[in-house]
């Protein structure tokens, strides 16, 4: 196994529903309400010291119970090694613990996955959209259920109103 | 052609008359100075800078001369895919541009939207702009660009300068 995935599963008795390693990518997948508590952990602990966040991303599972998941990738600077940290989060309750007081690389990347998959970050600093303009009415354009070719947004001008030519 | 042509002068029969329709003078000088507007959206941009650099040089067709700013430009090169939030922002640089005005859709982004039939990319730069020439390629070569242009200046030759026509008439009452 995995030496930080040995180190996570000693110290969490509870809370880690899944360690899994695959061709050197570990990955702990833990319960929403002890994400903050995991994060902490790798963050501050002095053998992980994972001090660089490299991405937040999220995936749809739409046939799932709970529908979405939310992705975290880690790397130490200094130690070299590098981890990712999932949870899941269901569809009536879309909500989960923002990262950004851990790092402040998150709040970017959270605000990316609010706008394309509408998961909120709870004590997010600044939760807006960020890619798709602050009047955007669609919805999130990259939940599975979400029309390809949107919903009309790309095919009206509104602009083109005001100025005719 | 056969509108221009040569005179002699009296004394030595130099060759230094030139006679010729004032349109053909005004449309020769329209063609050999389009400002382009610097406009890269994507990879198509590179293509656009390496069509105004030493090895193509698109300065000789009297294009080279890119303006940051659409206020200086006579031709805008829409260069790349166009995200429907950037799609104001375009109208709105074009309506800044003088008249006369130009635009070529470079690449298939530009023109209709390519493979990215997806709920943010505008499926041709044409429903908002008007478009002189479409440049097809993905990305178009500079040579692609260049012969773009050169449609573009045998367009502009083909213009009537004095005489107002029926649809310009229209449009000049909408604004």
């Amino acid at each position: 196994m995995h030496p930080l995935l040995q180190r996570i599963q000693q110290t969490f008795s509870v809370g880690v529903t899944g360690l899994a390693e695959w061709r050197g990518d570990a990955a702990v997948t833990v319960l929403r309400n002890m994400l903050h508590e995991v994060a902490q952990f790798l963050r501050n602990d002095p053998g992980m010291d994972f001090d660089y966040i490299v991405h937040v991303s999220s995936v749809d599972w739409p046939d799932d119970e709970e529908r979405f998941e939310v992705v975290w990738e880690f790397y130490s600077i200094r130690k070299r090694h590098r981890i990712r940290l999932k949870t899941r989060v269901p569809e009536s309750d879309c909500v989960v613990d923002s990262l950004t007081d851990l790092w402040k690389g998150a709040d970017f990347m959270e605000r990316e996955v609010f706008d394309m998959m509408g998961i909120r970050f709870r004590n997010h600093p600044d939760l807006r959209r960020i890619l798709m303009p602050d009047d955007y009415t669609e919805g999130y354009p990259l939940r599975k259920d979400f029309p390809l070719r949107g919903k009309g947004w790309r095919d009206t001008f509104d602009f083109l109103d005001e100025v005719p030519r | 052609m056969g509108l221009i042509q040569l005179g002699r002068h009296e004394k030595d029969g130099a060759p230094d008359v030139i006679t010729g329709s004032l349109e053909k003078a005004v449309n020769w000088a329209r063609k050999g100075s389009l400002w382009p507007m610097t406009f890269g959206l994507a990879c198509c941009a590179i293509e656009m800078i390496a069509a105004v650099s030493s090895r193509y040089d698109m300065d000789r067709f009297g294009a080279g001369v890119f303006r940051g700013s659409p206020r200086q430009s006579d031709l805008m090169i829409v260069a790349g895919t166009v995200c429907r939030r950037m799609a104001p922002v375009i109208r709105k640089i074009y309506d800044q541009m003088p008249e006369p005005k130009y635009v070529i859709a470079m690449g298939s982004c530009a023109t209709s939207g390519n493979i990215y039939d997806s709920y943010s990319v505008v499926q041709g730069v044409d429903r908002f702009v008007p478009v002189d020439i479409y440049v097809p390629g993905c990305p178009p070569t500079p040579e692609a660009l260049l012969d773009g242009i050169l449609k573009l200046q045998e367009r502009i030759m083909q213009k009537r300068v004095f005489v107002t026509q029926p649809d310009q008439v229209k449009a000049s009452l909408k604004v």
